[in-house]
């Protein structure tokens, strides 16, 4: 106890919290404990496994690359800008983040499908096509997990202190180039935070992704699809696929957060 | 030792599942606990009302869910009187892995049938039209995915499926949005958005459902006489299912 025990933390916190870390840590365990793990050699060399692996991350990536080509000029217009509704597109961003994702596949259905607002013109105009394809669960991933990147970065933008922007400014320095020598700088735990959350977000993305795109194999199947129809057949295999997801997040989440994130989070920005 | 470990994990969780979804009606009544594949949900649920209406004393509680779950639930050691499975095989993995005393029978069959959008605007009149569609299929990892692949395979279509849905009802429910053009459905699975194309009958296949009494509780018997009987007959044919 005298490890946790620090001065000022009264024993009911210290207790409460260690409850509430184990909330977190048993599903964990439960899961590692359970798994196969003689059978990882045979998951690995699982055609069907590597494929949506490999989907996962090509899918994943995108998603995170083109997250940081809209989200941060949506943050900076947020943060930034006078622009009216900028509290509507703020709670827009909340409620893609917190809506089950199934309804958000069914929003994008109605907007970007076949029969969609802007998908019927797109097909009856130039013959594109959503669902169904890879580009679709790139969508699907945008659409829940940008939100993250779009408030991590609005927050920290307001958070920053204009002083040494206006003062770069004064100096004679274009918009463009305090934005990426100042701005960008001054923010960069928020913004790796922001992109790693955002990746992590669209790794595991399943409801928007299932609903929108589909589920086939090569095109559309990502790790967390393939998890969940596993399940009903092949339980084992359903667990070595968590696993391997925990596992990336994890080391990714961790990595990063320690050398990026963690230490400017600890010291005052 | 493995084996051990995972049994206690599953049971927990299939337990603490079960007891969530039955604890919802509690009462001193008689109670009959019937485990139904979640085709079955909506005759089940007619068949709970129109029986509990007639003997006010029986509180008849329908846990529904996958063939799969519902065996490995039983197996666990939930409370069931009554198992229904979508299937033959899982059936029979219920009866070699648990001690249920009785006999199954047949409580209905189900066929597959072409879903297309309601009116079928693409004409879509056969098997072979779904070679050039956007065709939505089960996939073959669940029983209607694999009765799909049974029929298509059995007429030579070819058909690249643009989707291998998780459950028989997303594939619905993809055809009702017009997302996909068709998909291969239960007969049951027809809604009111969409229509139904006959599959050649050389190539259509049974989908048995087998009903068995868990244990020996008497009016679980005798629900299970009005399930089989000419009351249950009724309500299946209403809602597109085949009686054996």
């Amino acid at each position: 106890m005298n490890v946790v025990r620090r001065p000022g933390i009264p024993k009911p916190v210290i207790a409460l919290g260690l409850i509430g870390v184990a909330f977190f840590v048993v599903p964990f365990i439960g899961l590692i404990w359970r798994a196969p793990l003689g059978s990882i050699p045979d998951l690995v060399g699982d055609e069907a496994v590597r494929t949506a692996l490999g989907l996962s991350l090509v899918t994943s990536v995108t998603t995170t690359l083109l997250a940081i080509v809209l989200g941060v000029p949506i943050a900076w217009l947020l943060a930034r800008s006078t622009l009216p509704g900028r509290r509507f597109v703020r709670v827009l961003c909340t409620l893609s983040m917190v809506l089950p994702p199934v309804v958000a596949g069914v929003a994008l259905f109605l907007a970007l499908g076949r029969r969609g607002v802007i998908g019927e013109p797109l097909e009856n105009t130039f013959g594109i096509s959503l669902p169904f394809t890879t580009a679709a669960v790139v969508v699907a991933q945008l659409f829940v997990a940008m939100p993250f990147l779009v408030l991590t970065v609005d927050a920290a933008l307001r958070a920053l202190d204009p002083g040494a922007e206006e003062a770069a400014r004064t100096l004679g320095g274009s918009e463009w180039y305090v934005f990426r020598r100042v701005t960008v700088p001054s923010i960069r735990p928020a913004l790796i935070s922001g992109i790693v959350l955002t990746w992590a977000r669209a790794l595991g993305e399943f409801g928007a992704t299932i609903t929108f795109a589909g589920s086939l194999p090569g095109s559309t199947r990502t790790v967390p699809l393939a998890t969940y129809l596993a399940l009903e057949n092949d339980p084992d295999q359903a667990i070595l696929l968590s696993l391997v997801l925990v596992a990336v997040s994890f080391a990714v989440l961790f990595g990063l957060r320690e050398r990026w994130v963690g230490a400017a989070f600890g010291a005052r920005p | 030792m493995h084996r051990s470990r995972e049994s206690v994990v599953a049971r927990i969780a299939s337990l603490i599942g079960v007891s969530i979804a039955l604890g919802a009606c509690g009462s001193g009544d008689d109670r009959v606990v019937v485990f139904a594949a979640s085709s079955l949900t909506d005759v089940f649920e007619r068949l709970e009302t129109e029986f509990e209406a007639a003997n006010p004393d029986v509180d008849i509680v329908v846990n529904a869910a996958g063939s799969s779950s519902l065996v490995a639930q039983l197996t666990d050691g939930a409370p069931a009187d009554i198992l229904v499975t979508a299937d033959p095989d899982t059936m029979e993995r219920a009866i070699a892995s648990t001690s249920i005393a009785g006999e199954p029978a047949v409580l209905a069959r189900n066929g597959l049938v072409i879903a297309v959008e309601r009116g079928n605007p693409l004409a879509i009149d056969s098997l072979d039209d779904l070679s050039d569609a956007v065709v939505v299929l089960a996939a073959p990892e669940v029983p209607a995915g694999a009765y799909a692949r049974e029929v298509l395979a059995c007429a030579g279509v070819d058909v690249e499926p643009a989707s291998l849905e998780q459950s028989v009802r997303s594939v619905a429910a993809k055809v009702a949005l017009g997302e996909a053009d068709a998909g291969l459905v239960y007969r049951t699975d027809i809604s009111a958005d969409l229509d139904a194309v006959e599959v050649p009958a050389a190539c259509q296949i049974s989908a048995e459902y087998p009903i068995v009494l868990v244990g020996d509780d008497p009016v679980a018997r005798r629900f299970l006489s009005f399930v089989t009987g000419s009351d249950g007959a009724r309500a299946l044919a209403d809602a597109g299912f085949e009686l054996p």
